[in-house]
């Protein structure tokens, strides 16, 4: 076990060596660092038969077809693609969107904007366990929506949305259905068929691939029409022009193969991790798993320790790596809008940790994980005015409080 | 974040933790801040008859800049009159423990505490 204990995956992944391995061969001059758009040497052709390969694996993990996936930078930019693409496509049907309130900024942000130029958006709320259900989305729509676009897995959370009945319904009422897929792909079994979707995003580094790549599933038949965002030599069918990086494009394709290949073995292994995890701190008092306790990816366990401020508590685990919902911990000095959307308290959302296991997690980490956090857990709580109050009694809700 | 070694030194060894005798006359409490907003600090003194903090007890939920904020705030005011601990700036305890500017309502929020309390150990003397 090395220190720090590296337990915020759903962050970022480090890369898998098999991976970095295999992108080196695709830059020096050794290797085949062509242009995959060469049409006319060997260069360009070794270039181009590895980025397709690459896009047939990351196919193969979503059930597509490989020519439905389009590179893009990550999935901030094929989300960025997908809703403002398909937006403005569509605009003469119609100018509704449907979302939910807890999506990624990159939906989220994205969503501003389109209002920004005259869309109407609805932004769905959660319920109390993090999911958007099929019915909120059913009862959303309007004669005029042309775009839902709901995530696949909450990033804060790990709560796993029904996609697949809520494809069906958007496929029923001829609507097109987007999913941010970042941080499900290799993480839950994905069938783009089955599952009723229209567009998808892709990031590679939240999979064991590199940063700085992701792809957008664009469905075929019944064909998606997108506008471009990005201009230029018309690569990816015209849909996002600019050279392919062919490194990062070939460590994307081996990523999701090692993904499509462990997925079952991986999902069994990190579901006992994060079970030894909630044991190992569940007998401790005013303890909280955020999220659902059924429908969720096993990977990422978000926990309220009540009476504990959340910066303060990442600080006392000084060697493990973990993230919070903590107001503290965000340039904007606001508790997580995830959190909060979930109807929980802003003093929950205060005492918040996320912890997301990975494919290099071992049973020892976790064990030394709980030992860390029981021992801050108490010595905060000791520091703690609310928990005095907590254990005098006090309803703090009751409390006339001095906000600042 | 990255702390200044003093807010690092606070928070692993915060000093003056504990509660004194909220009832009595000479002790005065100074509770601060919302659970909402992430920080509520609840900082006591006792006066002896002369008017000069002889103790100071703290209890914090924050972050690290706002528990260190308060230690430091305990030993600064032991030993001060009254009339000199409520004339202590958030901009001196920010600058002792080199605080960052997104960390500054931390100190602000210790001077309100300080300054609160003594005006309560002021109004139970009636003075």
């Amino acid at each position: 076990m090395s220190l720090p204990i590296y337990l915020d995956y759903a962050s970022t992944t480090p890369v898998d060596p098999v991976v970095a391995e295999k992108m080196m061969e695709f830059m020096t001059p050794a290797g085949h660092f062509g242009n995959p758009a060469s049409r006319s040497h060997m260069f360009g052709w070794h270039a181009e038969a590895a980025v397709e390969d690459a896009r047939q694996d990351v196919a193969t993990l979503i059930g597509a077809d490989s020519r439905e996936i389009v590179w893009t930078s990550g999935a901030t930019e094929a989300n960025n693609l997908a809703i403002k693409g398909c937006a403005h496509f569509n605009q003469r049907k119609g100018k509704h969107i449907i979302t939910s309130r807890i999506e990624h900024k990159a939906v989220l942000d994205t969503c501003r904007q389109l209002e920004r130029e005259g869309f109407d958006v609805t932004y769905l709320d959660p319920d109390s366990s993090g999911l958007i259900q099929p019915e909120m989305v059913a009862e959303a729509i309007r004669e005029d929506t042309t775009i839902v676009s709901i995530m696949h897995v909450n990033n804060e959370l790990g709560t796993l949305n029904d996609i697949g009945a809520i494809g069906k319904l958007c496929r029923q009422h001829k609507i097109i259905f987007h999913v941010d897929a970042a941080q499900s792909a290799g993480k839950t079994p994905i069938n783009v068929e089955e599952m009723f979707v229209d567009m998808m995003s892709f990031s590679a580094h939240k999979i064991y691939g590199p940063k700085g790549i992701g792809a957008l599933f664009v469905r075929r038949k019944p064909r998606v029409r997108i506008e471009a965002q990005m201009h230029g030599g018309g690569h990816e069918r015209g849909m996002r022009s600019g050279t392919l990086p062919t490194h990062q494009i070939v460590g994307m394709g081996q990523a999701f193969k090692i993904g499509f290949e462990t997925l079952e073995a991986e999902t069994a292994r990190i579901t006992a991790l994060r079970a030894r995890l909630w044991d190992g701190v569940v007998d401790m008092e005013e303890v909280h798993l955020n999220g659902s306790d059924n429908q969720h990816v096993p990977g990422i366990v978000n926990i309220s320790f009540a009476f504990v401020e959340g910066e303060s508590l990442m600080m006392a685990l000084r060697n493990l790596a973990v993230s919070s919902g903590s107001a503290c911990t965000s340039a904007s000095l606001e508790p997580s809008y995830v959190l909060r959307a979930l109807g929980l308290n802003d003093e929950m959302a205060h005492s918040s940790i996320r912890f997301s296991i990975g494919r290099y997690t071992t049973e020892e980490d976790i064990d030394a994980a709980i030992a860390q956090v029981r021992v801050a857990v108490e010595k905060l709580r000791l520091l703690s005015p609310l928990w005095d109050m907590f254990k005098a009694g006090i309803d703090l809700n009751t409390v006339q409080w001095s906000a600042h | 974040m990255a702390y200044s070694e003093k807010v690092i030194d606070h928070y692993e060894n915060p000093r003056n933790v504990g509660q004194l005798d909220e009832s009595s006359k000479n002790v005065g409490t100074g509770m601060v801040g919302a659970p909402a907003c992430g920080d509520v600090m609840r900082l006591q003194i006792r006066v002896n008859d002369e008017g000069v903090i002889e103790d100071a007890k703290f209890k914090t939920y924050g972050c690290g800049s706002a528990i260190a904020s308060s230690s430091l705030l305990t030993e600064w005011v032991k030993g001060k009159h009254l009339d000199d601990a409520e004339q202590i700036k958030n901009t001196q305890i920010a600058e002792e423990l080199a605080l960052p500017p997104v960390k500054i309502h931390c100190s602000v929020l210790a001077e309100d505490a300080i300054k609160s309390a003594v005006r309560d150990v002021r109004e139970k003397q009636g003075s």
